[in-house]
């Protein structure tokens, strides 16, 4: 925070010229990590099995409702998903988010990262925000393209795999995760931030929190009413197929012999 | 024709990253090879993305590649796909070329294919082998809309020189200035390791099986024993057990070491994708469903704070 002594962030942000920021901040509902996923027969990622929020996005929440406390504002939460989705926002909500949007549309289902980003870019393009969070890449999809296509659209910057994140006077400064350490990267808001889930520990839902998120807004909306033209497909999978095994493995259930087998395969290795 | 494939070279000062080198050795046995080099010492990067398949490399020099996050970049290559107009761009899957690819393709309206780990050419165009649930199947993708853009796993191909040359073209994009807005202000180096994840014989990784932080002393001893370095998993480096350098995976290092040895993690794909192409994985876990044990060529199903204080005594053994 430029010219804020440590410790004094806090009354600093209250004195900035403007001092109201409004975040939106991506959610997804993904399938549950511990159920194994699978494909439809048409080749998209099965969405039944999806109960739960996102863990990388509660990052995302934390670091914004941690950013609203210091000063005053607003944490949005955006989906896009079927109707299920809003159970994501619902969580999130009860965290301590003021409000929810909820993009659903048929032509959705199935949506690439490309049509995912200018339905978001729709959304975000009305809220007027500061900044979006979204979490570098979803527990599913894992493709990360989604927020770099978004600040593309959107015509922002991007700070990305934000390890650390603090916004003072219109600037967002973030610490950039590398492979060998990290980068203090800067931009002018509204800039697109993607954050890993160093950046803050998600807090649990209080019981209030969850009763207060009942009454709080979430609106929907679908492509027509954001002007999205769902146009065909960028992509297409030819085939699915089982990966070949590798070499069937051996398992063995320890019985008190595990560490002598395995020594004898670091032997073969040449390893010992 | 001959399909024209791009690759975009991530460069420091004039060395090319090792996965420029990995997707370049692919990309010449499938059709034209060109490279773009961006930045300081882009020029001189040139000959040694010659050495391995590039015909061309488009090289620019402008400081704001190096200094600003992704837009330069996105700014440079959109100019030059208008100028030449390539089939396939493949992108290696690091931070930076991550953003760039994403912003990349929003602007010309096409998809990106991520995680890639195989491309064929074949009479009907390309199709990028991308893994699916912790790589137990396969998806033979194709993008419909051109320039194909792929970002490619690191360590999907063995990097090695064709002993071609480039014909190196410095250029002097215009590139605007309302691309400057990501500012890098400093970079910081954290301390190096004892012996380099990415370049260990032998890893030693440990996830939430592991119990609590402490007990990664464990994998310690016995990555020491081994001349081995200690990796992790992201749900235990996000619980802040261990720092990021140690995280294997799609995001983390991509390591393919001699041995790896999985204490106490299940095998997301989040995690296998950085740790598949291992020569012997051994797995330890107490569920014997868990999916790294259908790639492990050892699965011991146990818990591992039992087996490790006995792996060790049996290491130490066995070295006399």
């Amino acid at each position: 925070m430029s010219g804020c002594p440590p410790g004094l962030q806090v009354r600093c942000l209250k004195l900035a010229p403007r001092n109201t920021l409004k975040i939106v901040v991506t959610v997804k509902q993904v399938p549950d990590p511990n159920v194994p996923g699978h494909l439809e027969s048409d080749n998209t990622l099965a969405r039944d099995g999806e109960v739960t929020l996102d863990s990388g996005d509660e990052s995302g929440i934390e670091i914004a409702l941690r950013i609203k406390e210091l000063g005053e504002g607003e944490v949005v939460l955006l989906s896009m998903g079927p109707a299920g989705a809003r159970d994501a926002i619902r969580k999130g909500l009860s965290m301590g988010a003021d409000r929810g949007i909820l993009i659903t549309d048929p032509n959705l289902a199935g949506a690439d990262a490309l049509l995912t980003a200018r339905a978001l870019a729709a959304a975000v393009a009305i809220e007027q925000p500061d900044l979006v969070v979204c979490a570098t890449e979803s527990y599913d999809g894992s493709s990360g393209m989604v927020p770099p296509m978004l600040a593309e659209l959107l015509g922002w910057p991007q700070l990305t795999f934000a390890k650390s994140l603090e916004i003072a006077d219109q600037i967002a400064r973030v610490h950039r995760q590398t492979d060998t350490g990290y980068q203090v990267v800067e931009a002018p808001m509204p800039v697109v931030v993607t954050v890993t889930a160093a950046i803050a520990e998600p807090r649990y839902a209080s019981l209030r929190g969850i009763m207060a998120a009942r009454n709080k807004e979430v609106k929907q909306f679908n492509l027509t009413e954001l002007g999205v033209d769902p146009t065909g497909p960028v992509e297409s999978i030819d085939r699915v197929e089982l990966a070949p095994p590798r070499s069937p493995g051996e398992i063995m259930v320890e019985n008190g012999t595990a560490a002598d087998r395995i020594v004898a395969l670091l032997r073969g290795a040449k390893v010992v | 024709m001959a399909a024209s494939i791009w690759v975009y070279a991530d460069q420091v000062d004039g060395r090319p990253a090792p996965i420029a080198l990995e997707v370049l050795t692919k990309a010449r046995e499938m059709g034209e090879v060109d490279a773009v080099a961006l930045g300081p010492g882009a020029a001189a990067a040139g000959p040694e993305l010659g050495r391995h398949g590039a015909a061309t490399v488009y090289a620019d020099e402008g400081s704001d590649y190096r200094e600003f996050l992704a837009e330069p970049a996105t700014e440079a290559l959109a100019q030059l796909v208008a100028l030449h107009g390539p089939d396939l761009m493949l992108f290696g899957a690091t931070n930076d070329s991550r953003d760039v690819a994403g912003r990349l393709a929003a602007r010309l309206g096409v998809g990106v294919i991520a995680n890639a780990v195989d491309i064929d050419a074949g009479p009907d165009g390309f199709q990028i082998t991308v893994p699916y649930f912790g790589g137990t199947q396969l998806a033979r993708v194709r993008g419909l809309k051109s320039p194909i853009i792929v970002l490619v796993r690191p360590k999907s191909f063995d990097a090695s020189p064709s002993g071609g040359s480039a014909s190196v073209k410095v250029m002097n994009l215009n590139v605007n200035p309302g691309s400057r807005r990501a500012r890098i202000t400093q970079r910081v180096e954290a301390a190096s390791e004892k012996v380099s994840l990415e370049s260990a014989r032998v890893v030693v990784s440990g996830g939430r099986g592991m119990g609590v932080a402490e007990n990664f002393t464990l994998l310690d001893q016995l990555a020491d024993q081994l001349g081995g370095a200690v990796g992790a998993s992201r749900a235990v480096v996000d619980a802040g057990w261990v720092p990021y350098s140690t995280q294997v995976g799609q995001t983390g290092q991509t390591v393919r070491p001699a041995v790896y040895i999985a204490c106490g993690i299940s095998g997301a794909m989040q995690h296998t994708v950085g740790m598949k192409h291992s020569k012997l994985i051994i797995a330890i876990n107490k569920d014997a469903d868990a999916p790294i044990m259908k790639l492990a060529d050892l699965g011991v199903v146990g818990d591992a704070l039992e087996i490790l204080p006995k792996l060790i005594a049996a290491v130490a053994a066995a070295r006399g």
